[in-house]
């Protein structure tokens, strides 16, 4: 299913976070929006999982306006890995993966074995299945930010949206993760920090500054050194990747500008 | 690398599962069978308790008399109206409050997600006691004869109540902090103005009610006001059970609850409302009775784990068990004189708190 951002505008106190956002994630893409902290990448995301309403333009999901969708509705297409991963109370593992399915449940309605063997293979899969008694609050950041993952993919959505989903992560899980979204076959719309993990994962990039989108297409045509510099203010080489041929940046440390 | 799709993660492995599941509801059952029994025998023994001595066996054959219309004795009436009249609205009303605060402090953590919450931080208590004192001081609502001051109270926390709503949504949204604060602030003010009053009108009457209020009693009790707490506090436990898993989701965050499809704000807009009705009624029979409705949540926390389904099935039970105990201790322990329960629970409460909290590492909800 596609998603579509359609001249989003956030205006938040006054402050246009978001500045007439248009973007298209084709269906079964992974799209990642890079750009310096406080340019609205993270309020953009927020309009697609609904906790933030847009000031003007819309949220498209195929045909459907997302924004005028009852919330229990959208949240059966679209999921989200949010950056509040802050549990307050000690859940076990198992208990929080399986609020995933609160989407698709009546009130307190019990998980069908469907639901829960569900719940299980995406727990193995992202490497929990052993944590799954355990208190949330007694894990590390990385596995915290997997348990999450594994509640919005137990929420068995169309479109996946995620924020800095590879915080906390040591290399092997952020690989694992990044290369776990382009085999998903879902839509997946993800803010990232790290351009060149974004450039490996990513089938087009956005890049946004001051609430603009200020270049878009596949990495190669996106990241250029003069992109680079200009919107983040570094100087760095673009180097194609020796296996794969992504383009990837190395920085200069002497130089920032 | 093993990739991962929806379809495939779909394999069915129904049998360990159901397992597991009925494993543990089947458990939830038993403990709450198991909780339900204590709680009748706490109350019949309760009953039984106090200056005149009467023995469970006897307690239940009065009561049985009492609900099936039976025939008493002459020589029994002292003893019938002991236990009929004047312990068992009483201990029915500790079982009731007891299990009311426990829930409401249940489901306020999560909506505010704050550990420290319980059913009085948004107001309701201070709120309750100017409305008492206001009432005792200036005779109002006298045509409401014995109710005058419970009425007081209960209005008193409505408006509370309504304050600390007004205060602290903001363009339709209700922060949990923002709830908290005004809560707090609130509070400070209501308890200055109570002192002012107290001071200003230096009756025996109106500092004795301040301390009814803040300390908590069922002295009051009557079978008058008990139909009213029993549907309320009932009605509410009914409500708050079926937002089980709404608070589960509340509990994770507004980002998340909202990609989860609930609408934090209005699930805690009508949070606040059941939870001040019941909280209103509650204070209003019993004074604000400290401490039960941050405590219990926790306990029982650390031996159900922290799904509030289930949670709410086992709290109001806990809690009416202990309240039921506390309040006898009240009458009792220093007879002719009553203790306030506050103290009591207080005093039993917090060793039992800090002792289990150390044995088991418990967090509080936070590292």
């Amino acid at each position: 299913m596609d998603l579509e951002l359609d001249e989003l505008t956030v205006v938040t106190d006054g402050r246009s976070l978001v500045r007439g956002l248009s973007l298209q994630v084709p269906d079964g893409k992974v799209v990642g929006l890079v750009g310096p902290n406080g340019s609205g990448k993270s309020t953009a995301l927020r309009c697609v999982y609904r906790a933030l309403r847009p000031s003007s333009g819309t949220v498209r999901v195929g045909e459907r306006d997302l924004t005028r969708l009852p919330l229990r509705d959208s949240a059966r297409t679209v999921a989200a890995m949010t950056q509040d991963g802050g549990v307050d109370f000690d859940f076990t593992v198992e208990e929080v993966v399986a609020l995933g399915r609160a989407p698709h449940l009546r009130g307190n309605q019990a998980l069908s074995g469907r639901e829960r063997a569900l719940c299980e293979r995406v727990m193995d899969r992202l490497d929990i299945g052993h944590l799954a008694h355990r208190g949330v609050l007694t894990l590390s950041g990385g596995e915290r930010q997997r348990v999450l993952l594994a509640r919005a993919l137990v929420q068995e959505p169309q479109i996946l949206v995620l924020d800095e989903p590879t915080n906390h992560l040591d290399v092997r899980h952020q690989v694992d993760l990044l290369s776990l979204l382009s085999g998903s076959g879902l839509t997946v719309l993800v803010v990232l920090h790290d351009l060149n993990l974004a450039a490996a994962a990513c089938d087009r990039l956005g890049v946004l500054s001051q609430g603009r989108l200020v270049a878009s297409g596949t990495p190669e045509a996106v990241l250029t050194p003069q992109l680079v510099g200009d919107v983040f203010g570094v100087t760095a080489s673009v180097v194609p990747h020796p296996l794969t041929g992504d383009p990837q940046l190395l920085y200069s440390l002497d130089s920032a500008r | 690398m093993n990739m991962i799709s929806i379809d495939e993660v779909v394999t069915p492995r129904p049998e360990a599962a159901v397992r597991g599941r009925s494993a543990s509801l089947k458990a939830l059952l038993l403990g709450c069978t198991a909780l339900v029994a204590l709680l009748l025998v706490s109350v019949v023994v309760a009953i039984g308790l106090g200056p005149a001595v009467v023995t469970p066996g006897e307690t239940a054959r009065h009561l049985w008399a009492a609900l099936s219309g039976g025939r008493i004795a002459p020589d029994e009436v002292t003893t019938y109206q002991i236990v009929w009249q004047i312990r068992t609205p009483r201990v029915l009303l500790a079982a009731l409050v007891g299990a009311g605060l426990s829930a409401v402090g249940v489901a306020i953590q999560a909506m505010v997600r704050n550990a420290l919450a319980d059913p009085f931080v948004l107001g309701v208590s201070s709120g309750a006691s100017v409305g008492a004192v206001g009432v005792t001081v200036t005779g109002g609502l006298a045509v409401l004869g014995v109710h005058a001051v419970s009425v007081g109270a209960f209005a008193g926390a409505l408006v509370a109540s309504l304050l600390v709503y007004a205060a602290s949504s903001r363009r339709g949204a209700l922060s949990p902090l923002r709830l908290v604060l005004t809560g707090v602030a609130l509070s400070l003010g209501f308890q200055a103005v109570m002192s002012l009053i107290v001071y200003f009108v230096p009756d025996g009457e109106a500092t004795s009610t301040v301390l009814y209020w803040t300390m908590g009693s069922f002295g009051a009790a009557t079978w008058g006001a008990l139909p009213v707490v029993c549907v309320v506090v009932l009605a509410g436990l009914a409500v708050l059970y079926r937002y089980g898993r709404a608070l589960d989701v509340l509990s994770l965050g507004d980002e998340t609850a909202a990609s989860l499809g609930f609408d934090p704000d209005r699930h805690r807009k009508v949070l606040l409302m059941l939870v001040s009705l019941v909280t209103g009624v509650m204070v209003a029979v019993s004074g604000a009775i400290a401490f039960v409705g941050l405590v219990m949540p926790h306990l029982v926390r650390m031996v159900a784990g922290a799904t509030h389904a289930r949670l709410l099935a086992v709290a109001p039970l806990v809690g009416a068990i202990f309240m039921v105990w506390v309040d006898l201790a009240a009458r009792t322990l220093v007879a002719p004189r009553e203790l306030p329960l506050g103290v009591i629970t207080a005093l039993v409460g917090v060793p039992v708190f800090i002792a289990l909290m150390r044995r088991r590492g418990y967090t509080f909800g936070r590292r």
